[in-house]
């Protein structure tokens, strides 16, 4: 997928391993360039060292700083690409923190080609 | 001949698969994980189980030695265990011990020690199982990808055996 001739970026942010492997490789196969942060600590780093992103699939539950805390301090930094929650809980209070703290979209757990595509003709319809 | 049937390993593997989404072990993201596997990453679902393989027996150690302290069991602790257990295993499509991390989790929310026990009896077994089948199903994958590789043999062994 490419965006004025250059591929459409994403960064996933978790802190289980195995997420990240899966999640890379789902998104690398619809085009994607990607990054992985292990947790919302990482990612914040990224950005502040200049790096940015169409989207980011954010964890809400992960150590040293976690997905509802970096959504607050990206979007307080003033980052306005599309931030995607992914959370093992379904609805509840915990997710209704997350969604509050600037989502644009919040999916329970597996990420999947389905959620992906969904996520794409978002940030198409954003983009446009 | 070596006596392996391609087809018959891919039945093999079919009918495996078959039951264990019968049995609700796996859901369609294992179905999803075989989509992704690819020329470039040809051994992508083996790999992926395996590094999930490595993470669970971890997290199973961290949530037993948690449990067996009787005196201050960390319910916090194995909450943030669980719930990566469950998110790695929803990646894969181990549906079944998602459920039962689910349960285990709802459990050390309440500081239900009883519950909590017997959640990671359940979650071992469940763990078990899931590693002899999947260890199984790569077995015969290999089988027939070596299968594969006799019955079409590279091109200079047919130049010097005609009848081959």
């Amino acid at each position: 997928m490419k965006k004025g001739g250059r591929k459409i970026s994403a960064l996933v942010v978790d802190d289980d391993r195995v997420i990240r492997v899966v999640e890379e490789k789902l998104l690398v196969r619809f085009g994607l360039e990607t990054k992985v942060a292990k947790n919302g600590k990482e990612a914040l780093d990224l950005f502040v060292a200049g790096n940015t992103f169409d989207f980011v699939v954010m964890d809400m539950e992960m150590p040293v700083m976690d997905g509802p805390e970096a959504t607050r301090a990206l979007r307080a930094r003033g980052v306005d690409c599309m931030i995607v929650g992914v959370t093992s809980r379904g609805d509840g209070p915990e997710k209704a923190e997350f969604e509050a703290a600037g989502l644009n979209c919040c999916w329970e757990k597996p990420l999947n080609a389905q959620i992906v595509g969904t996520i794409l003709d978002k940030l198409a319809k954003k983009l446009s | 001949m070596l006596g392996l049937s391609v087809e018959q390993l891919r039945a093999d593997m079919n009918r495996l698969l078959a039951i264990l989404f019968h049995q609700g072990v796996l859901d369609e993201q294992f179905l999803q994980l075989q989509q992704l596997q690819d020329e470039s990453s040809p051994n992508f679902v083996s790999e992926v189980v395996t590094i999930y393989f490595h993470e669970s027996e971890k997290l199973l150690r961290n949530l037993r030695a948690l449990l067996v302290d009787k005196e201050l069991s960390d319910y916090k602790k194995m909450g943030i265990h669980l719930n990566q257990l469950m998110g790695s295993s929803s990646s894969i499509g181990a549906q079944r011990l998602r459920n039962v991390c689910a349960a285990f989790r709802a459990a050390s929310e309440l500081n239900n020690r009883p519950g909590c026990l017997r959640a990671l009896e359940l979650l071992e077994y469940e763990y078990c199982y899931l590693k002899n089948k999947l260890h199984e199903f790569f077995q015969i994958e290999q089988q027939r990808m070596l299968a594969a590789a006799v019955r079409y043999p590279a091109p200079q062994q047919h130049r010097n055996n005609p009848q081959g």
